[in-house]
């Protein structure tokens, strides 16, 4: 059986809508205008015990009202969702004290204490054995590298210490299902790293069920063998990371180096040039009419090196967004115009 | 590297076991923690809150001068007009909650509410316990300038009040505590409708300033007649600071002490109400509506 199953899952929201001005400021005192932002449009998905799955999906997509949603903070428009037998939203104990959801851009530590301490709360708050939880910590603190951290103030780490230190405190009770939102937003490459590499390993030890949003592909490659992208609150697509490729991008890339430092002319009648520099050029080419293009190129011209590839997913996922985009254009109104994933990560 | 497997799922499988003195030892000891590492400023605060009983004693000085010194102003000689408001020093010290509301409307706006609907904890029981762990460091850090100043003062006294006395003068410090922090905690909790809660607050300490008796003996604003009697007698805010102070002095005694603290407690269990009922339609307002 799943453990996590959505159907149908909705989520609406109220948003008062304040014109400029110091005037509409006043006339806002006595009437409001609101405007529903539709942050879900009814998903439904079911993950499988131990899967490790990203969510896609430009900002405002309603990836992040799914994690809040899946960990009870807040109360569905319409459908239902069930984790690991529980009803989210009716935040009983028993189904808090068994998923964990860490937000990349929350503090959930004491700002001013050691991170240890932080640790021991946690340890109270879930009821884990004294011994068990010297072993849990030690083994995270080991795996984290960050043993000489503990008993520095969390406000005088760096942010990559904090998310390791964050980790910590979400994964002390052994939590089976893990929500993560961005967990790697504004880290350096190292940081980045470092924390994809934990969470590889100690997914696979663990058979945590791991739900992740991320705006880095990097995260995502690293990580997550199904992707489910979202948006404007709909799931359009969820499969493989590979499969994205195949299912919305009609291109390839072929790149030819031609003899000498010139260029032929007329290449752009075999698919569109993308970049044209010295001997090098990047032609893009409908799939099916790779082999034509190719033949009659090397039939006319003379080429030094040729290599065909997929666009980068990047730029796949952004055709993506703008496809949904346009499939919703005459639905209700978005003004989340969708933002290219290639630009943030 | 440690040994995975030997726990995977443990915490699941095992029925938690929870001893609430030892967690509730946990949140107050980490609170206590936190509040000392800002000793300076928190010493300095403390110390400050000092200067104006010296001008509000001197203050008395004068009008009793004005008046005739042997004279008594709504049944308060100088002498015990002083030890009142000496006295609702401490019981200030009990009710007021400094920054409760505020942080609690912030921590909505801000959403750091979160972390405490996804933990298996309760925000209000945590945050009192946060609260008692602020007192207590409060009392320490008190403690030796309230003695010099009492033993300076100490004239302006007519001796220990008697055993009965001094018990219902502590239950009603008590329970002007938990009246203090339920009432600003749901003003706080309003936060979930308004987000900014401020004036809300401006407003209830102008109240508390008129009605709580902090400045002066309620038995003057009664003296005044009309509603004001009336007002004061109905509204909660007396045990804030009057009530304890006029329970020390022997003011109350008798069955209208009896009474006194009934009604105390009854306050004390309606704010706790107020203030669930507030955070249960607040969160489902918030988890409704909210981001």
């Amino acid at each position: 059986m799943a453990i996590i199953e959505i159907e149908g899952l909705a989520k609406s929201y109220r948003i008062y809508q304040k014109q400029e001005g110091l005037l509409a400021a006043v006339r806002g005192l006595f009437h409001r205008s609101y405007r529903d932002v539709q942050a879900l449009r009814g998903i439904d998905l079911s993950v499988e015990s131990g899967e490790f799955v990203a969510f896609l999906g430009p900002n405002g997509a309603g990836k992040t009202t799914t994690l809040k949603l899946l960990s009870g903070v807040i109360t569905p428009t319409s459908g239902t969702a069930r984790v690991m037998g529980h009803l989210p939203w009716r935040r009983e104990n028993a189904y808090r004290r068994r998923f964990a959801l860490v937000m990349g851009q929350k503090n959930q530590l004491w700002w001013d204490l050691p991170a240890q301490e932080s640790f021991r709360l946690h340890q109270q708050i879930y009821c884990i054995e004294p011994a068990e939880f010297d072993r849990r910590r030690d083994e995270l603190v080991d795996l984290l590298g960050v043993q000489t951290l503990l008993r520095q103030p969390v406000r005088e780490l760096s942010l990559g210490e904090r998310m390791k230190m964050e980790l910590i405190a979400a994964l002390l009770h052994s939590p089976e299902v893990l929500f993560l939102d961005e967990p790697t937003i504004g880290l350096d490459v190292i940081a980045q790293h470092n924390i994809q590499s934990f969470l590889r390993h100690y997914q696979q030890v663990r058979k945590m069920t791991v739900l992740l949003t991320s705006h880095y592909m990097k995260d995502v490659a690293a990580l997550c063998r199904r992707v489910v992208i979202i948006a404007h609150g709909r799931i359009i697509y969820d499969g493989s990371l590979s499969g994205i490729v195949d299912r919305f991008s009609g291109h390839k890339i072929i790149t030819l180096i031609f003899p000498g430092n010139t260029v032929p002319h007329g290449l752009g009648q075999f698919g569109e040039v993308l970049e044209e520099q010295g001997p090098k050029v990047k032609l893009r080419v409908d799939r099916g009419g790779i082999a034509q293009a190719l033949s009659a190129i090397l039939d006319r011209h003379t080429i030094e090196d040729v290599s065909v590839e997929d666009p980068p997913l990047e730029e796949v996922i952004a055709e993506a967004f703008s496809i949904a985009a346009e499939d919703l254009s005459d639905g209700a109104p978005e003004d989340d115009v969708p933002s290219p994933l290639a630009g943030q990560g | 590297m440690a040994d995975f497997h030997s726990s995977m799922h443990g915490s699941a499988a095992a029925l938690p076991r929870r001893n609430p003195l030892h967690t509730w030892w946990t949140i107050l000891r980490i609170s206590i923690e936190e509040r000392l590492i800002y000793r300076g400023d928190f010493a300095l605060g403390t110390l400050m809150r000092f200067l104006p009983l010296l001008t509000q004693i001197f203050l008395w000085a004068a009008i009793y001068q004005a008046v005739h010194p042997r004279e008594t102003i709504a049944g308060y000689s100088y002498h015990e007009m002083v030890a009142y408001y000496l006295l609702t020093q401490i019981s200030r010290a009990f009710s007021s909650m400094p920054n409760l509301a505020s942080q609690i409307a912030l921590q909505i706006r801000n959403g750091e509410i979160k972390k405490y609907l996804i933990q298996p904890v309760d925000l209000i029981g945590f945050m009192f316990l946060m609260r008692v762990a602020h007192k207590l460091v409060y009392y320490v850090v008190a403690f030796a300038p309230f003695a010099l100043v009492f033993f300076l003062c100490r004239d302006f006294f007519s001796g220990w009040p008697d055993a009965t006395t001094m018990a219902a003068y502590l239950a009603s410090l008590v329970m002007a505590f938990l009246i203090g922090y339920f009432l600003e905690a749901t003003l706080g909790l309003v936060g979930f409708w308004f987000l900014e809660v401020s004036s809300l607050l401006f407003i209830y300490m102008l109240f508390t300033f008129f009605f709580s008796g902090h400045m002066f003996p309620l038995d003057m604003l009664e003296e005044l007649g009309g509603p004001w009697a009336t007002i004061v007698r109905v509204i909660p805010l007396q045990y804030l600071a009057y009530f304890p102070a006029a329970v020390f002095l022997g003011k109350i005694q008798g069955a209208d002490l009896a009474w006194g603290l009934a009604m105390q407690l009854f306050w004390v269990l309606f704010f706790i109400g107020l203030c669930r009922l507030t955070y249960y339609l607040g969160v489902r307002r918030y988890s409704g509506y909210g981001g």
